[in-house]
């Protein structure tokens, strides 16, 4: 069974404690908002939880494959959108589903425009998809909905709340709202 | 596998549309044109010399595209994603060795066949030299992964690549360019070996290092 337990975990960033003592367990269908301002560790907490980043105190405790949406897309710039995705999804083993979680993002018609002609909002959808298109059980997201208009917000809430309703598990740090229903709140 | 066999496509695709590909043989081969220019066109010289030349503008040309072979991929969060995924960061420098050489490699032995004749190398002697930078490439090509790891994330990454990977390369450089003496094959085929089975630790230790 997919799970994501994070036990008294305390983050040290060039010697600062920025959080310490953070309990927090996920089982399916379950997520987490991490809010604060900024600085406060809330990415840093999203890359604990990935594994990218070794705690300072505490464990990270994961079954199942996780899926990150950080700050960098990291999509090819060079390369069409479609193309871009389709090197993340050739590595996941399901490259047949990109083109509907394109569609599913309305990023259909961009799909032959290269990333770099992408505009911010674009581009956070189409980091997004990769992490849709991945279908591991965990998403990891990193500010989601930076960049994103009123109605892209809404579509990153709809697709959360698919994930979550199909079992699946989110982490989400957010300084923006996104409504999330009955989620954990961990206010850092 | 066939994650490993997709980041060596990439790396080669890269390398191909970014122009990695014609630059560093273009400076291959200026270099080696500069020298008959440079010391005069005495033959019986520059056929002696004629080695040491290739080889140390091989050594330059692999040298080139450092900075661009791990830095972009920590900016854009790609190392990370392949992190996420489980892959080892030294599986990825290993995938990004093979990428680096089949991306320079195979077109360097070509130019070399053209640098030869600029620098009057007999013919008896290119085949030897063929086959030391066959030997050898990967070698190179393994010290330039790991270089570019270590300096990646940093201000003025290129000119610092030089003087970690220049010293490093010496030996493939005296074995490489003495190819005619005997045991000096092996002994560059030890080193090469050498550098191509522990510079993918290297480059992963890096990367692993720039994420705390």
């Amino acid at each position: 069974m997919n799970a994501l337990a994070l036990r008294g975990v305390a983050c040290l960033r060039g010697g600062r404690l920025l959080f310490e003592g953070l309990d927090l367990a996920l089982a399916p269908g379950e997520a987490a908002l991490v809010t604060g301002p900024n600085g406060v560790g809330k990415s840093s907490l999203i890359r604990i939880a990935a594994g990218l980043l070794a705690p300072a105190a505490g464990t990270v405790e994961c079954t199942g494959d996780r899926a990150l949406m950080a700050e960098a897309p990291a999509l090819d710039s060079e390369l069409p959108l479609a193309a871009a995705l389709n090197f993340w999804a050739g590595l996941d083993g399901r490259r047949e589903v990109v083109p509907d979680v394109l569609a599913s993002l309305d990023l259909g018609p961009l799909a032959q425009v290269p990333v770099r002609m992408l505009s911010t909002g674009q581009r956070r959808r189409a980091a997004l998809a990769r992490v849709v298109a991945s279908a591991a059980p965990i998403w990891l997201l990193d500010e989601p909905a930076n960049g994103l208009d009123t109605a892209s917000v809404a579509l990153l809430e709809g697709l959360i709340a698919g994930h979550r309703a199909a079992g699946g598990i989110a982490l989400v740090a957010t300084h923006l709202p996104i409504t999330l229903p009955d989620a954990r709140e961990v206010a850092l | 596998m066939s994650a490993y066999a997709a980041i060596v496509w990439r790396e080669l695709r890269r390398a191909w549309s970014t122009g990695g590909l014609a630059l560093p043989l273009i400076f291959f081969l200026l270099v080696a044109i500069l020298f008959p220019f440079a010391v005069g066109p005495d033959g019986k010289l520059l056929a002696r010399i004629a080695p040491g030349v290739i080889w140390a503008a091989a050594l330059l040309a692999a040298l080139l595209p450092v900075e661009r072979l791990v830095s972009p991929d920590l900016e854009s969060g790609v190392l990370d994603q392949l992190a996420v995924r489980g892959i080892p960061d030294a599986g990825v420098a290993a995938a990004k060795v093979a990428g680096h050489w089949l991306g320079f490699a195979p077109a360097l032995l070509v130019a070399t066949v053209i640098a030869s004749g600029l620098l009057q190398l007999p013919g008896a002697a290119l085949g030897p030299l063929l086959l030391a930078l066959l030997i050898g490439t990967p070698g190179l090509a393994a010290l330039g992964v790991a270089t570019a790891a270590l300096v990646s994330g940093l201000r003025g990454a290129g000119a610092l690549a030089g003087l970690v990977m220049l010293p490093f390369a010496v030996p493939l450089l005296i074995f490489g360019a003495t190819a005619d003496q005997p045991g000096a094959l092996k002994l560059l085929g030890a080193v090469s070996l050498l550098l191509v089975a522990g510079c993918p630790f290297v480059a992963g230790a890096a990367v692993r290092m720039g994420r705390s």
